[in-house]
This record gives structure tokens, C-alpha cells and sequence, in this order.
């Protein structure tokens, strides 16, 4: 039983970081990037704000997922929940968008950002297709986290969500 | 048409709806 209180506590915790920086990037970083290019300070940004932020970003929403699939494992949902079966049906629409947002982390986000911060070589022309790729990908995990977090709150609490 | 995630705003309320639509889903399938 300790392992589900702890395993929850950490898929809490993890959770709070990836989605907290998520929206940093989403609701602070983009206007402040922009505004920042402007009058020539954004190096602050890109140099020493944001490949730390991506840091703890990128690997919080790993823990957060493993934390969760742990969870489930634990619970005996696992496969229930991806399979969308009755009794773990509400989890599994949350866990789905959480696998879906954590690919878009991983697989879009983090390797295009990597180009856009030179941390790997690429042309101007691969530097602005990588800035939109990374950015409709962050906005669409910003747009999915709205369901997913309520899909996450209501797994626990069906009773109050679903009357 | 413009894409709603280009802005903050339509990408709140892209999440919006799209949790209303969840919501009847799962309702109208069964939790």
C-alpha cells in the first residue's frame, strides 16, 4: 500500500512540474520571447531561462508517466484503463491524452527545440520549421492538459464529476 | 481559417470544448 501512496505522490508531484513549466512556456515564455527579440535581450532567455526549463520539463513528464503507469499496474488497471474499459474508462481517456502529450514532449517538443536553441546543428530554414513544429506542439499539450486533467480528477472522484 | 493554437486564448478554449465533449462521451458510454 505504501507504494501507491508514494507511487501517487510522486505521479502528483512530477506532475505539478511538467504541466507548471508547460504553462510557463505557454502562458510567459512565448509573449516574453517575442517581446524579448525585440529590444535584444533574448539571449537571457534562450541561453540560461530555457534549456533548464526544458530540463526538468522533459524529464518530469517521463517520471510523471511512469509514476502513473506504475499506478495503474499496481491497481490492476493497466490494460483496462488503455482499453477503455468500463470502471477505468475515465483514467484511461486520461491516461491516453497523458501518452499522447508525453510523445509530443519527447518526440516533437524536445528534439525540435534542440535545433531552435543550437544545441545541434540546423540551417535557418530547419531553425523556423522547428520553431513551428515545437510551438503547435506545446499549444496542443496545453489544449489536451484541459481534459486531461480532468479526466485525472475525475478518475478518483467519478461520483462528483459523473452523477 | 486561422489555427485556434496560434493564439492563447483559442487554444484555452480548444481545451474547453474538448473537455465538454469528453465529458459526454464518457457519460453517455458509461464511466
Amino acid at each position: 500500500m505504501i507504494i501507491l501512496g508514494l507511487g501517487r505522490w510522486l505521479h502528483i508531484m512530477a506532475g505539478v512540474m511538467w504541466i507548471g513549466l508547460l504553462y510557463y512556456f505557454n502562458f510567459v515564455q512565448v509573449d516574453a520571447l517575442k517581446a524579448a527579440t525585440a529590444d535584444g535581450t533574448n539571449a537571457g532567455i534562450t541561453k540560461h531561462v530555457a534549456p533548464r526549463a526544458l530540463f526538468f520539463f522533459r524529464w518530469a513528464a517521463l517520471v510523471t508517466w511512469l509514476a502513473g503507469a506504475m499506478l495503474l499496474g499496481q491497481m490492476g488497471h493497466l490494460g483496462g484503463a488503455f482499453a477503455l474499459q468500463p470502471g477505468a474508462r475515465i483514467i484511461g481517456f486520461g491516461a491516453w491524452l497523458g501518452t499522447i502529450m508525453l510523445f509530443n514532449v519527447w518526440v516533437l517538443i524536445w528534439p525540435n527545440q534542440k535545433k531552435i536553441l543550437g544545441m545541434v546543428p540546423a540551417t535557418d530554414e530547419e531553425k523556423a520549421k522547428a520553431r513551428r513544429v515545437a510551438f503547435l506542439a506545446s499549444r496542443t499539450n496545453t489544449m489536451l492538459s484541459i481534459p486531461m486533467l480532468y479526466c485525472m480528477s475525475a478518475g478518483a472522484h467519478a461520483g462528483y464529476y459523473f452523477s | 481559417m486561422k489555427n485556434p493554437l496560434d493564439t492563447l486564448w483559442g487554444t484555452v478554449i480548444s481545451g474547453l470544448v474538448l473537455t465538454v465533449v469528453l465529458y459526454y462521451v464518457i457519460k453517455m458510454w458509461g464511466v
